[in-house]
């Protein structure tokens, strides 16, 4: 039976107003971490948890809390990142519209625990009529007592803002959020100093994803140590995953990280098979810039095992046979599609979003596309290929920010298990324009070294 | 001369009261939003004079803002803008051929105006709709799981409004 902590409510009538929120257990965790809890314990709650950033990296929170410098007479921040814009990924939009007090309720225990007393929502600019959703529900946690001075008599005084973004992917990145939020271009800054030790207005700040804000309610009611029991390893608590591309049932879902791909896929209660009676070809697993699957490794590992919903089954094999969890944002490629015209796509996308600061990204990402273009359109070459794997070589690693990163991986992964895909297209140009490869080989069964 | 009627200019000051004495260009973005949909749906020169007046902070520093940002409309965009997503997911779902049969239908191609003033047709990057695919974004909204039925709804429904209010 899965375990759901983040939207067991959320289809609860009227759930998005304070009274039934109320009514339903919400707030609990504000009362029990402000009135018998220090920051300092919630800190560690969320430490035992062992709660990963939700964002995409997976960076422990509980480690990343503490380490926010704690100068004299400095204010702190916290700062919610509600960018979501990695493709694939939809599922903070679906938190904030449905369920947003639970937001705002893990913003303010998280807000305690690291003694912000003005906190940030920096949400996509597109997200507009979530803005509106928000703010309604900042009022009324006002309006209540939650937020605004003397919150319960405790003397700890929050207010929350929301700031709109304005359409710009690297915003997503947090110190190009720092940075939009101060009203400037997103270009990600140098790291060190780390935002812990000088973030907005060279303040101490810590930025984190919506999910992983919201998972601190369930942390605090429950205890860190009762949500680490949920889930396998290091994957605890349970993860969102916006499923999309070939799919009956395309959404959100609440796993609790222990369900293989392959029940994700093609049960009722997740994805619902493959659309229109087709077959799996591949898979993005955790959002665009994780590396794509073919249908064999993702149901399997290249040893032959049983590939789970997790963080450490997804990345099994690496690079070269794994993925990872990412955002969890789940596309899903059925046989009728192109990974060249997919792959295209995204490089279109990287080449859009990067920020122009460094040039291996700036010239890289429009230099793919341009590539990947020519062979979409039947004007490749098969040295083509190989040039595309030099390009994303050198832009990997080699920029300030992760993006650079993120518009490599795809092309990689893509030439890594698709080239004769590539190759079929280059050699084929008239015909690749009437048709698609199709499934091939992509979905037979993997040959496992004794 | 562009400047914000008393609404506007008490949604102004309530954006910039969210950040600390001195802080007040981190209401940038936010206020531009509020400019451009207070001026005619884009920013023209003068709009971003006026705003980084306000602000106080020199204009290149609101131009160099408001050319990073893809919401930010440089030109005259038409009454109603379809910014059509395009990337994997939405193409995974048919995007191509959604933007295909919107250009036909209004007779433009992607970044035009249609001669009425009525419509735009832009394409966009990710929206984080993707479960929800094909899709736009039409001002404050997503319209999503597009067809070609559900286009042609969507521009009659457009033209009805255009007509009822003139």
């Amino acid at each position: 039976m899965n375990k759901k902590l983040l939207l067991e409510k959320a289809h609860v009538e009227g759930i998005r107003h304070y009274d039934v929120y109320r009514r339903e257990g919400g707030y609990r965790s504000v009362e029990k971490a402000l009135k018998t809890m220090g920051p300092e314990a919630i800190v560690e709650e969320v430490k035992k948890s062992g709660l990963r950033g939700r964002g995409g990296a997976g960076f422990p929170a509980g480690m990343k809390w503490s380490f926010i410098a704690k100068p004299e007479g400095v204010p702190r921040h916290l700062v919610c990142n509600a960018d979501e814009s990695e493709p694939g990924t939809f599922k903070d939009r679906y938190l904030m519209e449905f369920i947003p007090h639970l937001l705002i309720e893990g913003l303010i225990v998280s807000s305690f625990a690291l003694g912000s007393n003005d906190t940030y929502i920096y949400i996509r600019g597109e997200y507009a009529w979530i803005v509106d959703i928000l703010e309604q529900a900042i009022e009324e946690a006002k309006a209540n007592g939650w937020l605004g001075k003397n919150i319960l008599g405790t003397g700890f005084d929050c207010n929350i803002h929301v700031q709109r973004g304005a359409g710009a992917y690297i915003c997503g990145e947090e110190t190009a959020l720092i940075e939009s939020l101060e009203g400037k271009r997103g270009n990600p800054r140098l790291k060190p100093p780390f935002p812990a030790v000088k973030g907005l207005w060279e303040r101490p700040t810590v930025v984190n994803n919506v999910e992983t804000l919201a998972a601190v309610v369930p942390i605090i009611n429950m205890g860190g140590e009762e949500y680490a029991k949920i889930g396998v390893g290091r994957s605890t608590g349970t993860k969102l995953i916006s499923a999309c591309g070939n799919i009956n049932k395309p959404g959100v879902y609440e796993i609790d990280m222990t369900i293989s791909v392959e029940e994700f896929i093609y049960s009722d209660e997740y994805c619902g098979g493959i659309a229109n009676g087709k077959k799996l070809k591949a898979c993005i697993p955790g959002g665009s810039s994780v590396p794509i699957l073919p249908a064999n490794l993702l149901l399997k590992t290249a040893k032959g095992e049983t590939r789970y919903m997790n963080y450490e089954s997804l990345s099994d094999g690496g690079f070269a046979t794994g993925s990872m969890m990412g955002s969890g944002g789940f596309i899903v490629l059925d046989e009728d599609q192109c990974v060249v015209k997919n792959t295209l796509t995204l490089a279109r996308f990287y080449r859009h979003e990067s920020c122009g600061q460094c040039s291996p990204c700036r010239e890289g990402t429009g230099w793919m596309e341009k590539i990947l273009q020519n062979i979409e359109y039947g004007k490749g070459k098969l040295s083509d290929i190989d040039l595309l794997w030099d390009i994303q070589r050198r832009i990997e690693g080699n920029t300030i920010c992760p993006l650079g990163d993120a518009a490599a991986w795809p092309v990689a992964a893509a030439i890594r298990h698709f080239r004769d895909e590539f190759e079929w297209h280059v050699k084929n140009p008239e015909e690749a324009q009437k048709r698609n490869f199709g499934l091939a080989h992509y979905a037979d069964p993997i040959h496992v070294p004794a | 001369m562009t400047k914000f009627n008393d609404d506007q200019l008490k949604e102004f000051n309530r954006l910039v009261a969210r950040y600390p004495q001195g802080k007040q260009k981190s209401a940038l973005l936010p206020v531009l939003h509020l400019a451009q949909d207070s001026f005619g749906g884009w920013l023209s020169a003068a709009t971003m004079d006026y705003v980084a007046e306000l602000l106080q902070i020199k204009p290149i520093e609101v131009y160099e803002v408001a050319t990073f940002y893809s919401m930010y409309n440089l030109k005259p965009v038409g009454k109603y803008v379809f910014e059509v997503c395009q990337t994997g997911p939405c193409m995974l779902r048919g995007s191509d051929n959604i933007i295909d049969y919107i250009k036909e239908k209004l007779g433009i191609d992607i970044g035009q105006t249609t001669t009425d003033g009525l419509f735009t047709l832009k394409t966009v990057e990710c929206l984080g709709a993707c479960g929800y695919a094909p899709m736009m974004q039409m001002g404050k909204t997503y319209r999503e799981h597009l067809t070609k039925e559900k286009v042609d709804h969507i521009i009659e429904e457009c033209r009805k409004n255009a007509a009822a209010n003139n």
